[in-house]
């Protein structure tokens, strides 16, 4: 297919922020890459559907909600909390991008192996998702921050939704427009169990929450 | 069937409408009860008839259940353990609204006539289920509900306590019956019990691996050694006539699914049933051996049902090894001896544990101890209990005897007829048995003679009061039924009869012909009973002549004898604890020895806890918590630590769909 060309560059700039995440300690940077990662990707369903009513709303629902609305109530939250670097990561920054580099590397190799349909074979969608999936992984198990989960969720549907971009024609519209709705939602919920942490145990540390352990 | 419906709905009104909001204990009781008497009473009448009918009914209704269908089925061996669920639970529910009623015990009255309504309900589905999943789905039920009843007084931290003994007993059982019918299934494609037929096909090796899971599975809830732990615990801490249901009826669903899922399996080689009668033997002189060591009398009759499942699981491996061996005769009268066995345990020993709760309920107490002289403050529970006592000693002229008489016979038939090492082991089995029916009469004239004769002791038994009508009047029901039972010996053998129809055909046939029928028995209890009226009735007769006088006690030369000088509980089982039983059995004490011409004052306590219980399980489980207590880290608390487990399964996951 020869719309892949400009898919594949968008791919690999995803691939690059997903490095960028891993190292990066600043919240409001880690915070506008998420967005403009998100919005690159809603660029996706663009370049390889066309330009059809379907395409458009999924790329444009995605676009508002990845690339501005939820980093929008993100960047809220931590002038709120004044909060402005995650400082003491449970792995530190180095680490976490050799794990990263190791599972992405991980990603490409398993992806040959996969038994996908010959349409899908060799498209750089399949590693670049299991990738992105890894690296929202490792961004929840390294962070101790609710802020810097809530951005370790994020990365994480933004693999989801790398995914789903080879079934979005095959996918009806209200299940994509229920995987954003969801999207949402728990960004809230995490908002409202950032707020109730930092005013609980006075401070952003999810750490804290294993007093709650039975 | 129809009848059994019935009695389903309204079990399940009965239970549904004692807990709803009522003002009072007195609605909640009345619709309760009332739910579970009219229940047992249609169901009897079911029972009766399918008994009488001898043919099978089946129902079937398909469930979307995977596996699982509501599938019913009525023969012979349902309507001979229904029989005695039903009877036990009409007396028990008409004996429950006095015994509840009393005391603290009020305010649980409604929850407990809701778990009391649900018991009976689930273990009428045990018995008639015909469907695997539907059994296991109605033995647990019937483990939870009997639980909760268990705790019914769980403001006391040993019924709590007691409970959750039996919670785990009865669970680790249910998860061996777990693995039987998934292997069965495996076997045979599928859970309906009719396609358990194919298991006959199966080799010796792999019916002999179910066989033993049935065994664990089954005993946990039987109370067959080892497996009896929760019994002594459970027991006494339920309400009484809980107590009698559980002893009387609960345990035998465990020896009907044992006989059931068992006539499914091949041919049994014979070890099959030299095992059961090695368990049943050991755990025969093991509990009456406890029974005797114990103060609480309620505690002393459970270990006393250990003992009776201990001849009745006896007399059923028995029956199996000799028609593994071809001794078809013997066979079919050990197979006649436990099933009646079985039927007249239910009888006499809910009537034994309902007597022991209307001593409670008289005198306030359950230590032997702390009774003394009832017979006086409550005559006709007195006498109740003492026909239960005779009952229960094998004695004519009442039901205990016609049982053991048939596995005496059985026993001494395959003595005569074999020779040499082989006529050995059933010839030792009847003096064992003889030791175990003399140690019963020993615990049953120490529960009689402390309990009810001599002097009170202690100020709550003086003031002791009889239990009201409905509490008497469930109890002399029960003791009528023993005694029809002593005196027509026949209606037992062919209640029998029916149910051995369907495990073994060829003893049905031989016990059907009337050379074997004990009808002479009948006829010397007849006589007996005519002998101690007649006796009773002359010493009355002397006593109003004025012929005897009737003067205290023979007072050993004290001036002043109190009820502190004569036999305690303990000191009546001394004699056989010093010179029969085996070390591992000894309770523990405080040495009260007094010692020099001018001693102190001295205490003495004395406790016989469960050597099975403190001496392999305790340290066992104790073991098992301490290596899992190990675990206890992987639940760190942190939830990074529980994505780092989610994704670790992750990887490993993709790695495997990767290398295949």
């Amino acid at each position: 297919m020869d719309n892949y060309n400009p898919a594949n560059l968008l791919l690999l700039l995803v691939i690059l922020f997903n490095f960028f995440l891993l190292g990066s300690s600043r919240l409001n940077a880690c915070i506008r890459t998420v967005a403009i990662q998100g919005g690159i990707l809603s660029l996706l369903p663009l370049f390889i559907h066309g330009f059809s009513g379907h395409s458009l709303f999924l790329a444009g629902g995605a676009f508002l909600l990845k690339g501005l609305a939820i980093p929008f109530l993100l960047l809220r939250a931590i002038r709120q909390v004044h909060i402005r670097r995650e400082m003491e990561p449970l792995i530190g920054y180095v680490p976490t991008l050799l794990l990263g580099t190791l599972a992405t590397a991980g990603a490409f190799i398993f992806s040959d192996r996969l038994p996908l349909i010959e349409a899908h074979r060799g498209s750089l969608f399949i590693p670049v998702g299991l990738a992105t999936l890894a690296t929202g992984f490792l961004m929840l198990i390294t962070r101790r921050k609710a802020i810097t989960q809530a951005l370790g969720y994020l990365i994480f549907e933004n693999g989801v939704f790398i995914f789903g971009m080879l079934l979005a024609e095959a996918m009806p519209l209200m299940v994509e427009a229920g995987v954003l709705l969801d999207l949402l939602v728990a960004v809230f919920v995490m908002g409202i169990v950032m707020h109730q942490i930092n005013r609980e145990f006075s401070s952003m540390n999810t750490g804290q929450l294993s007093s709650l352990r039975e | 069937m129809n009848l059994l419906f019935g009695a389903f709905l309204f079990f399940g009104l009965g239970a549904l409408l004692a807990v709803m909001p009522w003002r009072g204990a007195k609605a909640a009781t009345f619709f309760g009860s009332g739910g579970a008497i009219l229940g047992c009473l249609l169901g009897l009448v079911g029972a009766g008839q399918g008994l009488a009918a001898g043919v099978a009914e089946t129902f079937f209704l398909p469930l979307s259940m995977p596996g699982g269908a509501f599938s019913l089925r009525l023969d012979g061996l349902s309507a001979f353990f229904l029989l005695p669920l039903f009877i036990v639970g009409l007396v028990g529910a008409l004996y429950g609204t006095e015994y509840m009623g009393s005391g603290g015990k009020t305010r649980w009255s409604g929850l407990h006539w809701t778990w009391y309504n649900l018991l009976i309900l689930s273990m009428t589905l045990v018995v008639t289920a015909a469907n695997g999943l539907l059994f296991l789905f109605a033995w647990e039920c019937m483990s939870l509900t009997s639980f909760f009843l268990v705790i019914t007084e769980h403001n006391l931290a040993e019924a709590v306590e007691a409970g959750w003994t039996y919670l785990l007993a009865t669970h680790l059982g249910a998860a061996f019956l777990f693995a039987f019918f998934l292997s069965a299934s495996a076997f045979s494609g599928s859970l309906e019990f009719a396609s358990f037929q194919v298991l006959g096909q199966l080799s010796t090796p792999v019916a002999s691996g179910l066989f033993l899971l049935l065994l664990v599975g089954f005993g946990s809830k039987a109370g067959i050694f080892p497996f009896h732990v929760w019994l002594p615990d459970a027991h006494p801490a339920a309400p009484s006539h809980v107590s009698a249901l559980m002893s009387g009826v609960m345990v035998k669903t465990a020896i009907y699914g044992l006989l059931r899922l068992f006539s499914f399996l091949p041919a049994a080689p014979p070890w099959w049933g030299g095992l059961l009668m090695a368990i049943g033997i050991v755990g025969a002189l093991f509990g009456i051996a406890m029974a005797a060591l114990q103060r609480d009398v309620k505690r002393s009759l459970a270990y006393s049902t250990v003992e009776n499942i201990g001849i009745i699981l006896l007399a059923l491996g028995f029956w199996m090894q000799c028609r593994a061996t071809g001794h078809y005769f013997a066979a079919a009268l050990a197979l006649a001896g436990g099933l009646i066995h079985l039927l007249n345990h239910s009888l006499f020993k809910s009537l034994l544990f309902m007597g022991a709760g209307s001593l409670m309920h008289g005198s306030g107490s359950r230590d032997l101890n702390r009774m003394g002289g009832l017979m006086r403050r409550m005559p006709i529970t007195g006498v109740l209990i003492v026909c239960g006592g005779l009952a229960i000693s094998a004695l004519p002229p009442f039901n205990g005897l016609i049982g053991e008489w048939f596995i005496y016979r059985a026993l001494l038939e395959s003595g005569t007829v074999l020779s040499g090492l082989a006529a050995f082991f059933p010839l030792v089995l009847i003096g064992l048995l003889a030791l175990v029916g003399g140690m019963v009469i020993i615990v049953m004239t120490r529960i009689i003679g402390i309990a009810l004769a001599g002097e009170p002791r202690s100020s709550a038994a003086a003031r002791a009061h009889e239990a009201g009508w409905r509490m008497w009047g469930a109890m002399a029901a029960l003791a009528l039924l023993c005694l029809a039972g002593g005196l027509m010996p026949v209606l037992l053998l062919q209640v029998a009869g029916r149910a051995a129809t369907l495990l073994d055909p060829a003893a049905a046939t031989l016990l059907a012909d009337n050379a074997m029928s004990p009808w002479w028995l009948g006829i010397m209890a007849v006589f007996l009973l005519g002998c101690i009226l007649a006796a009773y009735g002359f010493s009355r007769w002397r006593q109003g002549c004025g012929i005897v006088p009737s003067s205290a006690t023979w007072g050993c030369g004290f001036a002043f004898p109190s009820s502190r000088m004569s036999y305690s509980a303990e000191s009546y089982t001394e004699l056989p604890q010093s010179a029969m039983f085996c070390s591992c059995l000894n309770p523990s004490t405080e040495d009260g020895r007094t010692i020099g011409f001018f001693p102190e004052a001295k205490s003495f306590s004395f406790e016989a806890p469960d050597p099975v219980l403190e001496r392999l399980f305790k340290p066992f489980f104790r073991r098992a918590a301490r290596v899992c207590s190990g675990f206890r880290g992987l639940q760190a608390g942190q939830l990074h630590v529980y994505l780092l487990y989610i994704f670790s399964v992750t990887i490993l996951l993709l790695f495997w769909v990767g290398q295949r």
